[in-house]
């Protein structure tokens, strides 16, 4: 099947350069800087703390950290993506594959397939090992923790699947640079949506919404950030006063993702990924 | 009556493309404003040595894409193999060394050529043997494990020509095979080429290094502006009628004289030039200026080169400089 043929092919590549080298090193310093942050942690800020107190502020801690992978990961599938296409094009290589007995779509769809399986073993893994390092050094454990991974996996796949159709039409910088701005705009306008609901503006709401429509990458990483929190911060965010919930949009979300809007999430990928191979069996080489 | 004919020829044009390695019908392709292809018309018969030949912006390269499918005609039909162009399962069938290409440059040789020979669908049990053979044939075996991002730009070349060979394919599409490789390189090539030949593999070959294509050519098609100018066998496009050069000592004027009735006669600082003699009658010639008395001390055949007759047909002076001569590097 050339498809798995392509997919494997982007694995080996992505695993022979020394960007996964990299990437593994810098994995391996932040997990070990947070267990000794954790572990550390009571004796900084609370040496008489109850556990729910202790458990309260790792939680938000925590919540950081994982906004931190989030945005490693979004832009580690930028920077995957935007060359993907664009740069077997602009080389050579496509123009010596393509004329073999494969569909364009085997091309297209390999390729996001052995990244999209990169950017969820690292995530998996990556996020995986720095909630245990949490629950070993404090014994806290988010109430969700798959989840949580899970709308972090969404959102990487959703980010490389805009840039895949970039890298179809366009040179890598070009797709990196719209891609990462497009990222940080709907992040921008995530949390708009979410002071609007706190405060029950409807137009600030219908933003955010609309932008997590068009790019579903913040929504997602709300969703992960919603299965990461407590009962006791959920308590706050949609019991308390409404001025505490909106200063909070920026790491708390006071409601999961519906369920409509996973079947978009859904929708919205199959279509991408449709639009990225009607795209590129549109182009002349 | 006319709807009738028109069914004729289409059926007359269907017989051809299914016998003919590459048949096109108006082929043209327009990028925007700008016209790389206009209107080609040419056949390829199977198990012929076939040269594309034309000046640089002249098709050659469009016309080679659009056989192969990477870009879609804007006008005309063309079918290769039988099939119309841009039928995924015929391409199993086709060798292609694209002009400007790169192999992943993190692979070794061996991996990359083991990776189009996946793509190009041969059974799992059959790879390696091709792939070792293909290194073989151009000449890459002792390098099978360096990587090709350590290739010089002659060596990539070697390694495309390689990997269009995998599988035997039924036509072999090279474009600008040589431009990278020294006269060793070329003469392999060249014998790559024959061999292909011998085993009754139809090649297309995309050149403007003519006396390349004189050397291993059956047939060819001069393209200039996107229109073959001229097609036909070597000696169609050449012109039979050669002429024959002489150095010849002890003949006086009447002597001289007496050879016309083998063509024209033009004497000059002791060379004999003859035109438009039929090659038969060449040893009659010679044999008859001995007989009267003539001490020959070289025959030359002249045939017209094709270069030649590409400037010709291109409308320039022949000793016009033009930047598509041969750039022999030696």
């Amino acid at each position: 099947m050339p498809l798995w043929t392509i997919a494997r092919l982007t694995l080996r590549e992505v695993a022979r350069r020394r960007l996964v080298v990299t990437v593994f090193i810098l994995t391996a310093v932040v997990l070990g800087a947070t267990a000794w942050f954790f572990w550390k942690a009571p004796s900084f800020a609370c040496s008489n703390c109850s556990t729910a107190e202790l458990y309260a502020g790792v939680s938000v801690l925590l919540i950081l950290v994982m906004y931190m992978f989030s945005f490693v990961i979004a832009l580690g599938a930028v920077f995957l993506a935007a060359p993907i296409i664009s740069g077997d094009v602009e080389s050579g290589v496509a123009q010596a594959m393509l004329p073999r007995p494969i569909r364009r779509s085997d091309f297209v769809l390999g390729k996001w397939l052995g990244l999209a399986g990169m950017l969820v073993l690292y995530t998996v893994v990556a996020c995986g090992l720095e909630l245990a390092i949490v629950q070993l050094t404090t014994g806290y454990a988010p109430p969700h923790a798959a989840r949580t991974v899970a709308y972090l996996c969404g959102e990487a796949v959703v980010v490389l699947t805009a840039g895949l159709l970039g890298s179809t039409r366009m040179a890598a910088m070009t797709v990196g640079i719209t891609v990462a701005a497009l990222y940080g705009l709907t992040w921008i306008l995530g949390i708009l949506g979410a002071v609007g609901s706190a405060l029950g503006k409807p137009a600030m709401t219908h933003i955010g919404t609309v932008s997590s429509l068009i790019l579903p990458s913040d929504a997602l990483w709300r969703g992960a950030i919603y299965n990461l929190e407590p009962a006791a911060i959920l308590a706050m965010l949609t019991s308390g006063p409404k001025g505490a919930a909106a200063a909070n949009s920026v790491f708390a979300v006071a409601a999961p993702p519906t369920s409509a809007f996973i079947v978009w999430v859904a929708l919205w990928l199959a279509a991408m990924l449709a639009l990225c191979v009607y795209s590129f069996e549109r182009r002349e080489l | 009556m006319a709807v009738a004919l028109e069914r004729e020829a289409e059926a007359a044009t269907l017989e051809v493309a299914a016998s003919a390695a590459v048949h096109t019908v108006d082929l043209g392709k327009r990028y925007g404003a700008i016209t790389a292809l206009a209107g080609l018309s040419m056949t390829v018969p199977r198990g012929e040595v076939f040269g594309f030949l034309g000046p640089n912006g002249a098709g050659k390269t469009t016309a080679v894409k659009l056989l192969v499918g990477l870009a879609r005609p804007t006008s005309g039909e063309a079918w290769v193999l039988g099939a119309p162009i841009g039928d995924r399962e015929t391409r199993r069938r086709i060798g292609y060394l694209p002009e400007l290409f790169r192999y992943q440059d993190w692979l070794t040789a061996r991996e990359a050529l083991a990776l189009h020979a996946e793509l190009a669908g041969l059974p799992r049990a059959v790879r390696m043997d091709e792939v070792v053979s293909a290194l073989a044939t151009v000449g890459l075996a002792a390098r099978g494990d360096d990587r090709v991002g350590t290739f010089s730009k002659g060596m990539q070349q070697r390694l495309g020509l390689g990997a269009s060979l995998l599988g035997k394919p039924e036509l072999v599409l090279l474009d600008e095979p040589t431009s990278a490789l020294d006269p060793v390189g070329r003469h392999d090539v060249r014998e790559i080429i024959r061999a292909l030949k011998a085993r009754g593999t139809t090649v297309f070959l995309n050149s403007h290094l003519l006396s390349e294509v004189e050397q291993v050519c059956d047939r060819v098609a001069i393209v200039n502006e996107g229109h073959v100018v001229a097609m036909g066998t070597m000696d169609d496009v050449l012109g039979a009628a050669s002429s024959v050069r002489l150095r010849v000592t002890g003949l006086d004027a009447p002597a001289i004289a007496g050879l016309r009735h083998y063509g024209d006669l033009a004497t000059e600082a002791g060379w004999l030039t003859i035109r438009g003699i039929d090659a038969e009658a060449v040893p009659d010639l010679v044999d008859a200026i001995v007989r009267l008395g003539g001490r020959v001390y070289a025959v030359e055949p002249r045939h017209q080169t094709l270069e030649d007759r590409f400037l010709q047909l291109l409308e320039r002076p022949a000793d016009a400089p033009v930047d598509h001569r041969p750039t022999d590097p030696a």
